[in-house]
């Protein structure tokens, strides 16, 4: 077997080193009745290489993928040109076949790479400090969540129009916990809602969660929203699922955010089916002893030279047990490698032309669809890269379904994301990233019309 | 400084060579190279992306909410991107590079295969919301994936979405918890041996039990005795880990379980050591109700620097019911349904919900599956085996040099255990372990499990040729007997590495996390500043 080092003569030559007089010998803590004796049923045997790829591509190849289609979804998980140098540089065995860098003497280029992580991701979004990342957004989200809970002392979170996923994965968790969350179901509507998240908070409100841009792709007022949750004592926690428009957009810690947490998807680590993803999360620094997950930190070595350490990690669970501010263990380290070498070559100018081109994709996208007839355009107060439109009288998820006959992936239907609100079942969210073609909005904008005619 | 290593092959023993050799100019020496921030690196008024299109002015609309000014982050060219990314990878260890002899983290061979798999545009370049008659391909997987783990384990149901170990262990606890409180029956403690992860209690306290230590006979393993007589009406189950820790299979799992359920308790298996009797032994058969299995040990998904891992978790038909949303199922026309909030009313109305957006570690799944093909049946019985073989041939070429304190009880699994007990005084674990670092090899893992003094945990896995062992065995012979001449200079290493002990309190005390650039010298430090030593 190509995987498999050792030769019949290695093990004989083992088995009598060991003093066993065969294999079993070594698994006799077993007990007999539970020892298989013949490879176990209904698994193939053993495949060369070739057979195994053919195998897979067969399977691939059922999949309808983004690049054979004009693609217009978005809703947490987004299409980017991701440069050929950052797939080339996290396939170095280096990077790839590295551990969690718990020996940093010879782990110091997954640290270099973390700790200029944490830096770009603070930047990104304004904050202080960020952390080494997290399993993905959502995760990330309610790890914000219970962080709140630990500050303030408070189990009550208002939630407003955030990613349902992540609604419902906080939902999951609270349930098991015992904090209570108030979501605040958002309407097909231009106003994203501010007043009606403030209207729910107070005195017992921990922490006030909104999405920037939000679900439905508008852009709330983040400020007033951080002001009215800071009169109350309560922390505001913004989620991001789309960084790109942080190149555009104020970061939200300028906003008076004071964690925010998202998903790293966007830049470098591509769709991949919805994982794995890059948890991002970033705070004020007076709170960096109650943040989850890992941190990277800097110091010296016995000679005095520069380094990086995992720090902090009294916070964690293979020290504090039970006590830990998290049971994390694993983070998204080769994401959070490619998200930083997407970074590296973009900058904060590249950052910033990327989303300019995104946000001006998207604008002449929603032009020409909201120009349909049976088209509303909901995103009448501005949007980034994705904007949610309104079909009266039509079920979106059929819609979407009927465009994909067509061959066209034509957004997220809200009924799928909102199961539970039938308002919000008209209603299509329509993504457009700087890989969509003039083309492809043509050919969207036709069939749209044709499906709604 | 990095002394260069002058004989290739093996290092040679005795002081570095720090004073013999001229300091460069540079910092570097040949191959040993330093590497700045990318904030130090004149990252201004370039870019390592083309754009083809001018996007002229934000919409008016937006107005109000465009930044100021751009992000403060440098670029770089692709040049200089791909020399300084490669340039840190250069200063990491990785299992490329050779034995990664962690204990508990399964650090095996990384198939090149699995990564080809696995970025096919109809697997990498789908999104987790198109329709689903779309995807039939990418359900298709992870239906093949789950059945399979189902047949390994011989367990009624898995819940794929799990984004690594600790996240399936949580999986598990709340499906545990959601079957108890279904019955009625809440309870408020989670029994944890002391050898246990630390993930381990830390999950059952998230989860919101208090958890008690369930004590350890003399030969490493769970004492039933001891569990039988703490079990009760207030215990919601236990979590153990089999293989354990001590690298021990725990004899007694079967009656364990029996003893758990009898009390109207329910069984957490701990599967991170899975590795030791895949193909060999199915845990569904000893009694458990959940186990979580790495994908990124046992099925040799990369562990990528820290991450991502990918934990599903197999489960009993008594938890099957309440396991998290989404999950596969077929309709009648045998097409692939994702099982979702809106479908979960009338296809899981006791599921506990979600644990995180979307599907799972799905870039895992295509990976794992690849893996499963090549070694298929038979070979995955090969997998723990060789595994064990290799860890056994450790433990048997190191008792007479090392405290091996369950060695003489029998055969050990996965991993060999070695504790400092024969170290003398003023002699470390952690000595042993950055002496292996100049000996070229990562070091097993120090100090865990905590129920041995000093531990030294040594997991070859099967992919370790004998060759390879071999050499790693003379490297460890040798440092023992160093530490045990009271060989001083063990203590100052590593020394050939490219950094030496770091200064971890200092770390922590004043918690330095980004960068930031010298006063009045915003991202431009000055040359000398960037040139090394």
């Amino acid at each position: 077997m190509r995987y498999l080092p050792l030769t019949e003569t290695d093990r004989s030559a083992m088995l009598e080193k060991i003093g066993a007089s065969d294999i079993d010998a070594l698994f006799a803590d077993v007990p007999a009745e539970a020892l298989q004796k013949t490879p176990i049923a209904g698994l193939p045997l053993h495949a060369s290489e070739m057979a195994v790829e053919r195998h897979m591509k067969r399977l691939a190849a059922q999949n309808l993928s983004a690049a054979d289609a004009p693609f217009f979804l978005g809703a947490g998980a987004y299409r980017h040109h991701v440069p050929a140098t950052v797939d080339h540089i996290i396939q170095r065995g280096e990077f790839l076949t590295a551990y969690t860098p718990y020996q940093p003497e010879i782990a110091q280029g997954t640290l270099q790479v973390l700790f200029e992580f944490q830096t770009q991701v603070a930047r990104m979004f304004g904050t202080d400090i960020a952390n080494a990342s997290m399993y993905d957004g959502s995760t990330a989200c309610w790890e914000a969540i219970a962080m709140a809970g630990r500050i303030t002392k408070k189990s009550r979170a208002v939630i407003g129009a955030i990613h349902p996923h992540y609604l419902a994965t906080s939902q999951t968790m609270a349930r098991f916990t015992g904090d209570t969350l108030v979501p605040v179901t958002p309407v097909l509507s231009a106003d994203a809602g501010e007043d009606a998240v403030i209207a729910e908070i107070d005195e017992t409100t921990s922490a006030v969660v909104v999405q920037y841009p939000d679900i439905l792709g508008r852009i709330p007022d983040l400020q007033k929203i951080a002001d009215a949750a800071h009169e109350k004592g309560a922390l505001l926690i913004t989620v991001v699922t789309e960084p790109v428009a942080l190149g555009l957009l104020e970061s939200p810690g300028s906003l008076g955010s004071d964690v925010v947490v998202g998903e790293g998807q966007s830049l470098g680590v591509g769709l991949n089916f919805g994982g794995p993803y890059l948890g991002l999360f970033g705070a004020r620094e007076k709170y960096t002893r109650q943040m989850p997950g890992r941190l990277c930190g800097e110091t010296v070595d016995a000679d005095g030279k520069r380094g990086f350490v995992l720090t902090l990690s009294t916070r964690e669970q293979h020290i504090r047990r039970e006590k830990a501010t998290s049971n994390i263990c694993t983070n998204s380290g080769l994401c959070a490698l490619a998200f930083s070498i997407h970074m590296t070559l973009l900058g904060g100018e590249g950052l910033g032309k990327l989303a300019a081109i995104n946000h001006a994709r998207a604008a002449h996208a929603a032009k020409r669809l909201g120009a349909i007839k049976g088209v509303e355009l909901v995103n009448t107060g501005g949007f980034f890269n994705e904007f949610t439109l309104r079909l009266p009288g039509h079920d979106a998820r059929e819609i979407a379904f009927r465009l994909t006959k067509r061959g066209i992936l034509g957004g997220v239907s809200m009924g799928r994301l909102f199961p539970d609100h039938d308002e919000m079942g008209e209603g299509l969210l329509v993504c457009v990233t700087e890989t969509v073609s003039d083309e492809d909005i043509g050919l969207f904008a036709d069939a749209l019309e044709e499906e709604l005619a | 400084m990095n002394a260069p290593n002058k004989s290739g092959w093996k290092p040679e023993m005795g002081p570095a060579s720090d004073g013999e050799a001229p300091a460069t100019a540079s910092g570097d020496y040949a191959l040993a190279l330093e590497e700045p921030l990318i904030f130090e690196l004149r990252g201004k008024g370039k870019c390592g992306v083309d754009f083809d299109y001018d996007p002229g002015e934000p919409s008016p609309e937006i107005a109000k909410f465009v930044r100021k000014k751009d992000v403060e982050l440098p670029a770089l060219a692709e040049p200089e991107t791909v020399r300084h990314y490669t340039r840190l990878s250069r200063q990491n260890y990785a299992i490329d590079l050779g034995p990664f002899p962690l204990g508990s983290c399964t650090m095996k061979h990384n198939p090149r295969l699995n990564e080809a798999v696995a970025r096919l545009p109809g697997f990498a370049d789908i999104h987790p919301l198109q329709p689903m008659d779309t995807v039939q391909g990418a359900f298709a997987v992870i239906e093949q994936l789950a059945d399979w783990l189902m047949k390994l384990t011989n367990m009624s149901a898995v819940a794929m979405s799990p984004k690594a170990g600790a996240h399936g262990e949580l999986c598990g606890i709340l499906a545990m918890r959601a079957a108890l409180e279904a019955r009625g029956d809440a309870r408020e403690v989670v029994l944890v041996p002391e050898s246990a992860h630390g993930t381990n209690p830390a999950t059952a306290a998230f989860a919101g039990y208090k958890v008690e230590n369930i004590p350890a006979t003399k030969d490493g393993r769970v004492d039933l005795a001891k569990l039988k007589e703490r079990l009760g009406p207030d215990v919601a189950g236990v979590m153990i880990t089999n293989p354990n820790t001590c690298g021990l299979f725990e004899r007694d799992m079967k009656a364990i379980s029996d003893a758990v359920h009898a009390a109207g308790g329910l069984v957490y298996c701990d599967g991170a050591n899975f590795n030791a009797i895949v193909g060999k032994v199915r845990p569904g058969d000893l009694g458990i109700d959940a186990m979580h299995i790495n994908l990124h040990k046992t099925f040799s998904t990369p562990h990528g620097g820290g991450g991502p891992g990918s934990g599903p978790v197999v489960l009993s038909a008594a938890l099957a019911p309440f396991a998290p949303i989404p999950f596969l199922r077929r309709d009648d026309k045998g097409r692939l349904r994702m099982v979702e909030e809106r479908s979960a009313k009338t296809h899981a109305p006791e599921s506990f919900g979600r644990m995180a957006a979307f599907h799972g570690q799905m870039g895992m799944f295509t990976r794992a599956l690849a893996y499963i093909l090549s070694h298929g049946a038979d070979g995955l019985r090969q997998v723990a085996e060789d595994a064990v073989l290799n860890a056994n041939y450790v433990l048997r070429s190191l008792e007479d040099v090392l405290d091996a304190p369950y060695a003489d009880a029998g055969p050990c699994m996965h991993e060999a255990l070695f504790s400092d007990d024969n170290l003398p005084d003023g002699m470390t674990t952690l000595d042993i372990a950055k002496g292996l670092i100049d000996e070229g090899f990562h070091p097993m893992t120090v100090y865990f499990p905590l129920v041995v003094h000093g531990a030294m945990l040594i997991e070859p896995t099967e992919t370790e040729s004998k060759i390879g062992l071999d050499r790693f065995i003379g490297s460890m012979r040798s440092l023992a007997e160093r530490a045990k001449a009271g060989d001083e200079t063990l203590k100052s290493a590593p020394r050939y590495a490219p950094r030496r002990r770091m200064d971890e309190a200092r770390a922590a005390r004043k918690p330095v996390l980004t960068w930031k650039a010298a006063p009045g010298q915003p991202g431009e430090p000055s040359l000398s500043e960037i040139g090394g030593s």
